[in-house]
């Protein structure tokens, strides 16, 4: 057994079983470290395939970006961990049946029907001139040229992204005082000083209370 | 024995079989079910670089880098509505979601 194929078991072993982890871990903050755990294994073995930049990117933006997210979220929200087990047990021998029969018939079928070892010869032979090219930049060719539309809607994708997490989570307070730039623009000169006309002295009510009395 | 493209396929299809059954079993949990769907897209994933390293395409890996992209912007927004959904019901119990039920 070459060095490859011990590398492509150690690796789907241990990829396995982190992801076995992730579904059956009691503590969601265990089951995400498990999920980057098996991240980190697939990027292993997408490196062996030669995809060295999918590999790189599958570490930079999953375990970098969309599994810190993760965590924050589970460590933000104060989850009570027995209810969400409830039924954990009562479903697993469905699941794990489910799952097993899943598999084997996969396997069964895919282990059989594809015994291509090695990449085309055909593809080598034209690759001759594409050898000195890095996976990078083969792929990167790809996809500003032939791949260019669906790359500007990967991006309206992601900026729709964006905004509607934004737009979801936002949340403003009641009772914060906030000034309205709007209503400060469009202010007159008499909203800011009102007139009052009043006379200058007051006649005093007092006599006629005082005529009364001696009346 | 080498490595064949089936080794890898059915390593795809392992780990597609095992996030099915982690959606079985955590029904109620919705951060460990967003958690298998991400390990059901990256089984499909490891089965496009898989065809497209041994039949010599670099299609596959453009179709993988588009399917990163869709999946990061759904865990963005699915854990975005999962905070909204925390903030208003004060828990994640996924049979407590049947306001819209008629």
């Amino acid at each position: 057994m070459d060095i490859k194929s011990a590398l492509f078991y150690v690796f789907s072993a241990v990829l396995l079983f982190a992801a076995f982890r992730v579904i059956t871990a009691r503590n969601p903050v265990h089951a995400a470290l498990y999920l980057v755990l098996s991240f980190f294994q697939a990027s292993g073995i997408w490196m062996l395939l030669k995809a060295e930049f999918l590999s790189i990117t599958l570490v930079l933006v999953y375990v970098g970006a969309v599994m810190v997210l993760f965590l924050f979220v589970v460590m933000m929200l104060d989850i009570n961990l027995d209810t969400i087990r409830q039924g954990f047990w009562k479903n697993f021998p469905l699941a794990a049946t489910l799952g097993a029969v899943v598999a084997l018939e996969l396997a069964a079928v895919l282990l059989g029907g594809f015994r291509v070892s090695e990449p085309p010869v055909a593809a080598q032979a034209v690759g001759a001139v594409a050898a000195q090219v890095s996976n990078t930049k083969e792929l990167g060719i790809a996809l500003y040229t032939q791949y260019l539309y669906p790359v500007e809607i990967a991006a309206v994708i992601l900026l729709v992204a964006i905004v509607a997490a934004i737009a979801l989570t936002l949340r403003q307070r009641k009772d914060s005082k906030f000034q309205d730039p709007s209503q400060q623009v469009r202010v007159k000169a008499r909203d800011r000083v009102e007139i009052v006309k009043m006379d200058p002295v007051r006649p005093a009510p007092a006599p006629a209370a005082a005529e009364e009395k001696q009346a | 024995m080498s490595v064949t493209l089936g080794h890898y396929l059915t390593l795809g299809a392992v780990l597609f079989a095992l996030s099915v059954t982690g959606i079985f079993l955590n029904r109620k949990n919705l951060i460990v079910l967003l958690m298998a769907i991400e390990l059901m897209l990256l089984a499909v994933n490891m089965n496009f670089v898989a065809f497209s390293h041994y039949l010599g395409d670099i299609q596959g890996q453009v179709f993988v880098f588009f399917i990163l992209t869709v999946a990061a912007a759904e865990s963005a927004i699915g854990l975005a509505i999962l905070v909204l959904l925390f903030r208003n019901r004060s828990s994640i119990n996924v049979d407590e979601l049947n306001t819209l039920k008629g």
